[in-house]
């Protein structure tokens, strides 16, 4: 049966996939001035931080109409309620982008501490998990997201591995710790963005198989 | 999370019923606690009301309808060759969906179940009786200046909170509710809601309802229906949120057909 709301059901996924594709490109221009050393590029992310709060906005002004005017229920529910959340996390991260940009254009002012090879890591690793993700979303494949969720503890080892590595740069000669913690700052906004993607992860999961996977509650 | 035993009031075992060839209810089996509220949804023809009215038997008066199984009130089977219909009756109360009251005075209405059950000494008790029933039907306040005008000159949201003081006032232990707002604007709805949260105190609920979000909004469990089956049986918020079959998750969400 068509129904207009299912038209309207599928403009909001469009735009939350929308959401994510903008971060997306956030995170990996944001890694790309820092790796370039370009404030130009830097700057440029830090305002385009503006079009995911202006969509952020317009999605749950979508989710909120919805509730009100369908009163959804069941799989309907779970996916406006999962929109939501995804939604707030998705945008948490592009300001978290936006922040990587900023420290990035601190940071370039600096001589560069050591080649960047564990942070480029972390991003990568952070964005094939959001691309999966939008996969997940798209299929509605909650076996996907289960598997993702399982990612977040490399992103958390790399966090380790690069905080162990700057300190060490920051003991040895105490000028480098002005750009030391601006490093260990963009691996912590990184690894920050792989727990959000986590929770994403977990409302598709609720979403698709109607089950709360967060802090263990059910399998 | 523990399971909290709680006593069922109507125990439905291997029901069926038939219109003739048609078999209108098919091998039925669930519980009704008591003191909950419980939605029945589902199609038309599915299936619902006929089942409502085999709670209390009004179905006795079609011809050809017959049943098997048990259907049991406090684990008496009201089909039993020894059960008083009458006496079924006024222990299974019923609300319709078009409100209607007698052709009588408001006083009269309520009055009636007493006089014919000789539930009253005199008129004092009388007269309490149908204050408190009209006070717990939530109506008494609009009508207690004019208990000896007709009930017609009512609204229809006070008419069926009259029918549900004129059931309430001879002491049932279940209400059986058939679409009881179908009629009724939203406010005389929202007010009947308010209303049957209020009394599932006292009173063991189950009402047919075609919406759903009225289910959603009252029932504490529901029972989805379809062809004379019942598909899916849960806790309302459960059947809302994640139910547990497809067909009934169709027809929640508006997919069906």
């Amino acid at each position: 049966m068509d129904r207009q709301f299912d038209e309207e059901l599928n403009v909001l996924k469009k735009d939350i996939l929308k959401m994510a594709a903008l971060v997306d490109e956030a995170i990996s221009r944001a890694i790309k001035s820092l790796v370039e050393r370009s404030d130009e590029l830097a700057l440029a992310v830090e305002e385009d931080d503006e079009q995911m709060d202006m969509l952020e906005i317009e999605i749950e002004k979508q989710c909120l109409e919805l509730l009100a005017r369908r009163q959804p229920i069941a799989n309907d529910l779970r996916f406006v309620t999962s929109v939501m959340k995804i939604n707030s996390d998705l945008e948490r991260m592009g300001d978290l982008a936006a922040n990587i940009a900023h420290k990035t254009r601190i940071l370039i002012k600096y001589p560069l501490l050591k080649p960047l090879i564990d942070i480029p890591k972390m991003a990568e690793t952070v964005r094939s998990m959001l691309k999966d993700s939008i996969s997940a979303l798209i299929e509605n494949n909650s076996e996907l997201a289960r598997k993702i969720v399982e990612r977040d503890t490399k992103v958390d080892g790399l966090y380790v591995q690069v905080f162990r590595e700057v300190l060490t740069f920051m003991m040895q000669d105490s000028g480098n710790i002005k750009s030391g913690i601006e490093l260990i700052m963009i691996a912590k906004h990184l690894e920050r963005m792989a727990d959000h993607i986590t929770n994403i992860d977990e409302d598709i999961v609720y979403m698709v198989d109607a089950k709360t996977i967060k802090h263990d509650f059910e399998k | 999370m523990s399971e909290v035993t709680i006593a069922n009031r109507i125990t439905v075992k291997d029901f069926n019923a038939y219109y003739g060839e048609k078999h209108a209810l098919k091998n039925i089996n669930i519980d009704i606690p008591a003191n909950k509220i419980m939605a029945m949804i589902g199609p038309s023809g599915c299936g619902k009301s006929t089942f409502l009215r085999s709670i209390n038997r009004m179905n006795d008066l079609i011809e050809n309808f017959k049943t098997d199984g048990k259907m049991m009130i406090d684990g008496k089977d009201v089909y039993d060759k020894n059960i008083d219909v009458t006496n079924l009756r006024r222990r299974v109360g019923m609300v319709f969906q078009k409100p209607n009251p007698f052709p009588k005075t408001i006083f009269e209405n309520i009055a009636y179940g007493l006089r014919v059950n000789r539930l009253f000494k005199d008129k004092k008790e009388l007269e309490e009786k149908i204050e408190k029933s009209l006070m717990e039907a939530g109506v008494w306040d609009e009508v207690k200046d004019d208990l000896d005008k007709s009930a017609f000159e009512l609204s229809g949201g006070q008419q069926q909170r009259l029918c549900i003081a004129r059931a309430l006032v001879i002491k049932p232990e279940v209400i059986l509710m058939d679409e009881p707002t179908a009629s009724l604007d939203p406010i005389s709805t929202a007010k009947i809601e308010e209303l049957i949260q209020v009394l599932k105190k006292d009173y063991t609920i189950v009402i047919v309802t075609h919406n759903m979000q009225q289910a959603a909004r009252v029932a504490d469990k529901t029972a989805f229906f379809m062809l004379g089956e019942i598909i899916e049986y849960d806790e309302t918020v459960k059947m809302f949120t994640k139910p547990g079959n497809k067909m009934t998750e169709d027809y929640i969400t508006g997919r069906f057909g």
